[in-house]
């Protein structure tokens, strides 16, 4: 990587001012994901801005009126947290499921969602794709074994963050320090800017997720290829308010199948006023693949998103079997 | 000259004994019934407190005073000529100190990876900015980086004077195969592939050299070949053999990739030469999967054919892969079994890719994978077990006891009908074999030095690879000695000392175990001359124990060790034990059988091992621990083949688009079913320890078996490996 100057911030409104006075800052949280972009030279910023001595944007905080997890809340925190696991269990456990005990150890709330696309063409220097100013993805025409399945005629990149679909099962709202100071999570994912997952400004700080109090039952289930240390191929959050056995309200949010995580009000609205059964879901989840638009080599994700969809759905309905 | 002596062999329950040839100058064999204090017991691996603890010194652990570090310059591009090449800016930044070119202007690299320029410099991170200050012009040229693109009619030249495709010859007769196919009660035509497996080593390639005079050198390097990196350090400066050393203390892991200093480690030489300064060049994990090596590709098109009876009677096998930008494509097919009628065609493809080179059992994997699950499909068509089939048509003494175990381990009987299944998840079991030559290296040696204050070491250019080597030297000496293992210091991976083999084909125990026998008996009979005279015994009638000298048969007559070699006067006595060539023996092929049980989900595709039951046989076991962990990672590499690894190719660009660990994908902890290893008890009378081949065997079926027992859960053939979701669906459609 290049050298760079290092600013150690030690209240977010200073994070701010360090990134935005400098064009080619970044923000750290834990580093995680930034460093590995800064080896492979994919950036090169002259100034990292560190995140992680900043205390008021750590740790969990359960009220009446919700739940504030700061920004810098490692995900161990959040996946063993008795708050989380017995409120927000779609949040928990999509926690549970990143990488390896390592990372979660020190991976961060704000990073998980701030976290640039997996897509090996963008990792590699020598692919200039559209999210690095070129004008050719990659992808369409070439391996696409891992991309999206939805909303793949631009750059069909599968959004990498495990938490974003939980949160926006619960219609969580981030606190920002910067151009704007709160945001819905659900208005925050986008590719508006092709270079960019986000709709934060350059220097924004996301300082903590607020959860409402829900009466929701949620539950995360992903799929991916090995056990240990790897990517959900697909992954669903659901979250369900039951009057007995009947749906009132439900919440069904894909992730790692769009450049977004991608809520689904059509199998939301196939659900409501229904009695959640063991074949309902089944539905669902077939009504959750519906209008996929797979590349070349990711069609099996399809038939993945029924599945997850179907098992996020008995879990959090409490049906017995899986 | 030879003698003969009586000894004892074969498998436990089976053995017999026998009168075998041996030389003269050997020792006696340790037969089935030796009775031996600490050669096959369960011991610690000897440095494994090092290991454990962060004090072994690796290659990437040494640094030494005014050291610098290399770095090289990679090609981006699969296919490019080099319009221009300018070093200048790289060599006027502060702190570099060497700047070498690797091709010249109007030259080609071949592949994305390939090597350009090197650079050493005072730090890594300043080695690093420097390669990329770089000015590099190329001129793409059409590449291919997929057999389908290198084997079409109008296909570019992958590397200019090479053909894109070589091999094609065909031994046996397709109209025998053809006659075959008719006469079957069953047939199947199918396709079967694997992928281009990475090597990935813990510790990756490296070296650090160090110039000790004009004319001298010394080498620390990740290597499983002290003695042939010396070699060609010193055939390419022009080096006398003598002024080369090599070291390898410890080491973290070499499947075949790591048996030269590899280009890295000339160009480190180059530049230490230059600079006047050792330098170090470790290369990361891109590196490792770009430009180290890997396993060829294979798509084999299969027809075969079993008689009503299980007799398995066609095999035509047209394969192809693809060996990168060198080495080979070929796969010992059909593999194990015997077929009645065999034709097969093997053609090697180029493609703009690294290249390949020895991979632990080179072409086994690849052969067996095939193999196995189209004589599963045989069987699950022709309604017969595939159990009976192979113990029909395989008459391998070893496995034949092997398919007992194995079957009676997993619960075969327990195993159900293919495609029997109706629920989401269903289970499967499956079986494969392997075969490995008895390989060693006759002439391979080690020196013992047997200190006056008693103290003994043991001496060699060997390498400990990480396969227990220093362990098994350990154990039988202390066995030769009657001392503890902890007794015996081992000196190895240093070219200073006397030569042993490459670890490549699996032949450094077998090779090395038997030589420290001879130098032990070489250094006893001459403490033994001298002790007899004051024990009252002849020198024959002496034996070690409890580091003691002792009269066999009067235990009341002994003496220390120490006082028995101090009888020698002088400070050291030291003895060189060579190997002979085996005997003509019991057994000449290694078998191994595999068990596994998996269950595979089938809404998902995911599949989950469950156990895998290996069956292996490694002649006379030294260390037992050892020889278990060499099966489980044989097990583990394979199950990793099986069902996660791949190298996949970008054909626009020409790229590996997944040169690390977070897309290649290794199996890890998670992802590991029950390992149960099982060590076939035998005695195959080939040389004075009775040990063999285990290195290899153990990744060779393992993936082979695990598509057997996918096939057996779904009912539907995984006809490519690795056995991923996006697979395992599209066979559950077919």
């Amino acid at each position: 990587m290049k050298p760079f100057e290092l600013v150690q911030a030690t209240s977010a409104e200073e994070a701010v001012k360090a990134t935005t006075e400098v064009r080619d800052a970044k923000l750290k949280a834990a580093g995680v994901d930034l460093l590995d972009e800064m080896k492979a030279f994919v950036t090169s910023p002259g100034r990292v801005v560190n995140l992680l001595k900043i205390k008021e944007m750590r740790g969990i905080v359960a009220s009446k009126a919700g739940t504030e997890i700061g920004a810098l809340t490692t995900l161990a925190e959040v996946a063993s947290h008795a708050d989380i696991a017995g409120g927000y269990a779609a949040l928990a456990e999509a926690a549970r499921e990143v990488a390896t005990p390592e990372v979660r150890n020190m991976a961060t709330v704000g990073g998980n969602l701030c976290q640039r696309p997996r897509c090996w063409y963008y990792r590699l220097p020598v692919y200039t794709c559209l999210k690095k100013g070129g004008n050719t993805c990659y992808a369409i025409e070439g391996d696409n074994k891992y991309h999206a399945v939805f909303e793949t005629g631009k750059c069909p990149i599968a959004h990498p963050s495990n938490l974003a679909p939980a949160l926006m099962v619960f219609d969580a709202r981030l606190h920002i320090a910067g151009s704007a100071e709160e945001i819905a999570v659900a208005d925050f994912f986008s590719m508006k800017d092709i270079k960019r997952e986000n709709v934060l400004a350059h220097g924004d700080v996301i300082k903590k997720v607020v959860l409402p109090v829900t009466k929701m039952t949620s539950a995360y289930r992903e799929t991916r290829e090995k056990q240990s240390f790897d990517w959900a191929l697909t992954s669903a959050a659901v979250g369900l308010e039951l009057d007995g056995k009947t749906c009132k309200k439900a919440r069904v949010v894909l992730g790692a199948v769009a450049p977004v995580p991608l809520r689904r009000p059509e199998v939301e609205k196939l659900l409501e006023g229904k009695e959640v059964t063991a074949a309902l879901a089944e539905e669902a989840g077939a009504k959750a693949a519906e209008g996929a638009t797979p590349l070349s080599m990711n069609k099996y994700k399809v038939k993945l998103i029924k599945a997850v969809v179907r098992r996020a759905i008995v879990a959090a309905a409490g049906l017995k079997g899986d | 000259m030879a003698r003969k002596v009586k000894t004892k062999w074969g498998i436990e329950g089976q053995v017999k004994e026998v009168e075998v040839s041996i030389p003269d100058a050997d020792v006696d064999p340790w037969g089935m019934d030796a009775d031996l204090k600490v050669v096959g017991k369960r011991h610690r691996r000897v440095g494994g407190d090092l290991v454990v603890t962060g004090r072994a010194k690796y290659t990437f652990d040494i640094n030494l005073p005014g050291m610098l570090w290399g770095k090289i310059l990679r090609s981006p591009y699969a296919h490019a000529e080099i319009s221009s090449i300018d070093l200048s800016k790289a060599k006027a930044m502060a702190g570099v100190k060497a700047v070498v070119a690797r091709i010249r202007k109007g030259e080609h690299v071949h592949y994305a990876g390939q090597d350009v320029a090197a650079v050493a410099a005072e730090s890594e991170e300043i080695a690093a900015e420097a390669a990329r200050a770089i000015e590099v012009e190329y001129k793409r040229l059409p590449h291919c980086v997929t057999c389908e693109d290198s084997m079409k009619d109008d296909a570019p030249t992958v590397v200019e004077g090479d053909k894109n495709v070589t091999g094609g010859r065909r031994p046996g007769r397709e109209e025998d195969v053809e006659g075959a196919l008719k006469e079957s009660a069953a047939t199947i035509e199918a396709t079967y592939s694997t992928p281009v497996q990475t090597h990935s080593p813990l510790e990756s390639h490296g070296v650090v050299v160090r110039w000790d005079s004009d004319t001298s050198m010394t080498c620390w390097a990740s290597t499983q070949g002290t003695d042939a990196v010396r070699g060609q350090l010193a055939q390419a400066f022009k080096l006398k053999r003598a002024n080369v050393r090599v070291i390898t203390d410890f080491m973290g892991g070499g499947f075949g990739a790591k048996l030269s200093p590899g280009p890295f480690g000339l160009v480190a030489a180059e530049m230490a030469r230059e600079t006047g300064k050792p330098v170090k060049i470790m290369l990361d994990r891109e590196e490792e999967h770009l430009a180290t090596g890997n396993r060829p590709s294979s798509i084999q098109k299969v027809r075969a054919g079993i008689l009503a009876d299980g007799t398995l009677n066609a095999w035509s096998n047209e394969a192809h892969g693809t060996p990168g930008v060198g080495g080979f494509f070929g796969v010992p097919s059909p593999y194990i079994y015997k077929f009645k009628a065999v034709n097969v065609k093997s053609r090697s493809v180029r493609t703009n890719a690294g290249s390949s080179c020895a991979m632990r059992a080179p072409g086994h994997p690849e052969a067996s994978f095939a193999t196995e699950l189209a004589v599963d499909e045989l069987c699950a068509k022709a309604g017969l077990d595939p159990l009976e089939v192979r113990r029909k048509n395989d008459k391998h003494a070893v496995r034949q006891r092997e398919y007992e175990i194995g079957a009676e381990k997993i619960g075969w009987k327990h195993r159900p009908k293919t495609g029997s299944q109706t629920g989401r998840v269903r289970r499967g079991m499956g079986l494969a074999s392997s075969r490995w030559g008895t390989n060693h290296v006759p002439g391979s040696e080690v020196q013992v030095v047997a200190y006056n204050d008693g103290s003994l070491e043991l001496q060699s250019c060997v390498q400990d690879i990480g396969t227990g080597t220093k362990t098994v030297l350990a154990l039988i000496a202390a066995e030769e000695f009657g001392v503890k293992p902890s007794d015996i210091k081992i000196t190895i991976g240093d070219t200073n000392f006397p030569i042993g083999p490459m670890s490549g084909g699996s032949v450094t125990a077998s090779s090395m175990g038997p030589a420290v026998r001879l130098a032990c008996a070489a250094v006893k009979k001459e403490v033994f001359e001298q002790a007899a005279g004051e024990l009252g015994a002849k020198p024959e009638e002496l034996v070690c124990a409890d580091g003691r000298v002792v009269v066999a048969a009067d235990p009341t007559k002994s003496m220390t060790w120490k006082k028995a070699i101090g009888l020698l006067g002088g400070e050291r006595l030291t003895r060189t034990g060579k190997r002979f060539e085996d005997y003509k023996g019991f057994n000449d092929e290694v078998g191994g059988v595999q068990f596994a049980e998996v269950e595979v989900d089938t809404e998902t595709g995911e599949i989950r091992p469950l156990k895998i039951v290996a069956v292996h046989d490694c002649g006379r076991i030294v260390n037992r621990p050892g020889a278990e962990s060499q099966v489980i990672g044989g097990v583990i590499m394979g199950l990793s083949y099986g069902l996660f690894e791949e190298r996949r190719m970008d054909r626009q660009l020409g790229m590996m688009v997944n040169p690390d660990f977070l897309w290649y994908k290794i199996a890890g902890p998670m992802d590991m079913p029950e390992i149960e290893p099982v060590l076939l008890e035998m005695a195959n009378g080939k040389n004075n320890v009775g040990m063999y081949s285990l290195g290899e065997p153990p990744c060779i079926p393992t993936a082979g078996a695990l598509a057997c027992a996918v096939l057996n859960a779904i009912g539907k053939p995984v006809r490519s490996l690795p056995m991923t979701p996006d697979r395992v669906l599209e066979a559950l459609e077919s």
